[in-house]
């Protein structure tokens, strides 16, 4: 008895208000489907982590910290094997058809920067910031890769946001495209070659990709190339049983386990902080920024464009990587102006290179927070 | 270390901003430039070895009367922007829709509509 009134004198109201966020992220993830394979562990390892027990730290929060360690904190081992499975489930071929779409991909990277720069703004130090501005890269392995290796003060926070908005990628972006676009624009249409790729061409091209980021940006290359090593397996064409087993096998079981190793970092000690929702709020502009670049870039190009080769500015906001949420967002935005307007294969092309610019873009921000701080 | 993070914060992340954004912009652009190269060339590879003439048939050509196409062959079909593989399946479901045999039927050329 005296056991049960000591684990009810240990409820404060910090454990009631992270049990709410959790139920919140549940709620979400179930009745909204907003990235459920992550919002719902996330939501469930808050509550975990911040239930009253006697002596903090032992019982199911230890073993979330171990998770935690090995998994995230110690070579970034879960977001790295979580690449493998996203790899193999990326076709680059509307990318190969179309190489001039990897533009887009590299504007889209814009909210990173500007978020980085708006962060240190807001008093957060170099490491913090950088990690804040990643949320822009609207991927969370790459989010969780650079804010650990930073040693982010407000990993929690951080990849909730990262999560977060990726959920939200179909309620933020299409306000953000419509007020950056014409009608005009929105109504141009484009014509998709569906040439074939020669299957060696796909085969070379993960590891060509691999072997340019180690040149412009090494930190990333733990990042591209387990991508791109999940990428050549489901290319190579001899391996059906293993790019059948990382696209789905590998993928589920390491969403599992990082959705619920994240709450490690959600306890309400230093969950609830002011800059948590400071955080939100950073992440959200980052994502606005990133739309609004890669659209920007678009029109841009239309100047020099003749008439029949314009480009639909639309497709430019796909650049951020949440794949393929963005891709079908563009896609559907064309279709609700003209039914037989459809852009989903550029989209798709452009966020595949939003894909590798990120990680590209994640890899730069470490070697050169690293550099600055002399880390 | 503070002092020093301290120190270089705003301008640091300013600078940090620009150098990684425009070094994503190369990078990408480099990447796009090697794989137009490389596409570039297996297509010109490719294009190559369908001009050349067989290495393996050094015979002389026989006077051999060609076999006679039949009647209403399709053979001299011209595909405007149609894949080969799309091309057979419409004359398919053509020949399947009417009722005849696909060698009754003449196919002049196929073209996308756009």
């Amino acid at each position: 008895m005296e056991i049960l009134i000591q684990n009810f004198a240990n409820i404060q109201w910090q454990h009631i208000l992270m049990w709410g966020i959790g139920g919140l992220l549940i709620y979400l993830a179930i009745a909204k489907e907003m990235e459920p394979t992550l919002l719902l562990p996330m939501g469930f390892g808050a509550i975990l982590v911040n239930l009253p027990l006697e002596v903090p730290g032992t019982g199911v929060q230890h073993v979330i910290d171990t998770l935690f360690s090995i998994g995230i904190d110690g070579a970034e081992l879960f977001p790295l094997l979580l690449f493998i499975g996203i790899g193999a489930m990326i076709d680059f071929q509307p990318l190969l058809t179309n190489p001039k779409l990897m533009i887009f991909g590299a504007a889209a990277q814009f909210g990173i920067f500007f978020t980085v720069l708006l962060a240190s703004f807001f008093g957060f130090d170099l490491k913090d910031a950088a990690s804040i501005g990643i949320i822009g890269a609207a991927d969370g392995p790459t989010s969780i890769f650079v804010a650990t290796a930073l040693g982010s003060n407000y990993l929690g926070a951080i990849m909730v946001a990262a999560y977060s908005y990726m959920a939200l990628v179909p309620l933020v972006q299409p306000p953000i495209i419509k007020a950056c676009t014409t009608r005009k624009e929105r109504l141009i249409r484009m014509e998709y070659k569906g040439k074939p790729v020669p299957k060696i061409v796909k085969i070379l091209f993960p590891i060509v990709v691999t072997m340019l980021v180690a040149f412009v940006a090494p930190d990333a290359v733990a990042l591209i190339g387990f991508l791109m090593f999940g990428n050549l397996i489901r290319e190579c064409g001899v391996m059906d049983s293993l790019s059948n087993t990382a696209q789905n096998v590998l993928a589920n079981l390491i969403t599992i386990l990082l959705g619920i190793t994240i709450a490690s970092r959600m306890k309400a000690e230093e969950f609830l902080q002011w800059q948590t929702l400071l955080i939100m709020g950073l992440g959200l502009i980052a994502f606005i920024v990133d739309t609004f670049g890669g659209i920007m870039i678009a029109k841009l190009m239309n100047l020099f464009l003749p008439e029949g080769k314009k480009i639909n500015p639309m497709i430019g906001a796909a650049g951020i990587s949440a794949f393929p949420m963005s891709a079908r967002v563009v896609h559907k935005l064309g279709l609700e102006e003209d039914s037989s307007n459809f852009l989903l294969m550029h989209s798709i092309g452009v966020n595949v290179s939003g894909q590798i610019a990120s990680v590209i873009a994640g890899g730069l921000i470490l070697a050169l927070v690293k550099g600055m701080l002399g880390l | 270390m503070m002092f020093l993070s301290t120190e270089i914060n705003s301008a640091g992340a300013g600078l940090a901003a620009l150098l990684g954004y425009g070094v994503v912009f190369l990078g990408l652009i480099a990447l796009m430039l090697v794989v137009i190269a490389v596409g570039k060339f297996f297509q010109a590879r490719d294009q190559k070895k369908n001009t050349e003439p067989s290495v393996e048939a050094p015979v002389a050509p026989q006077e051999v009367a060609p076999a006679p196409t039949a009647p209403g062959s399709a053979g001299g079909v011209k595909l405007y922007d149609v894949e080969p593989k799309t091309a057979a399946m419409l004359m398919a479901i053509v020949a399947d829709q009417m009722g005849k045999p696909l060698n009754e039927l003449r196919f002049i050329s196929i073209k996308e509509v756009k």
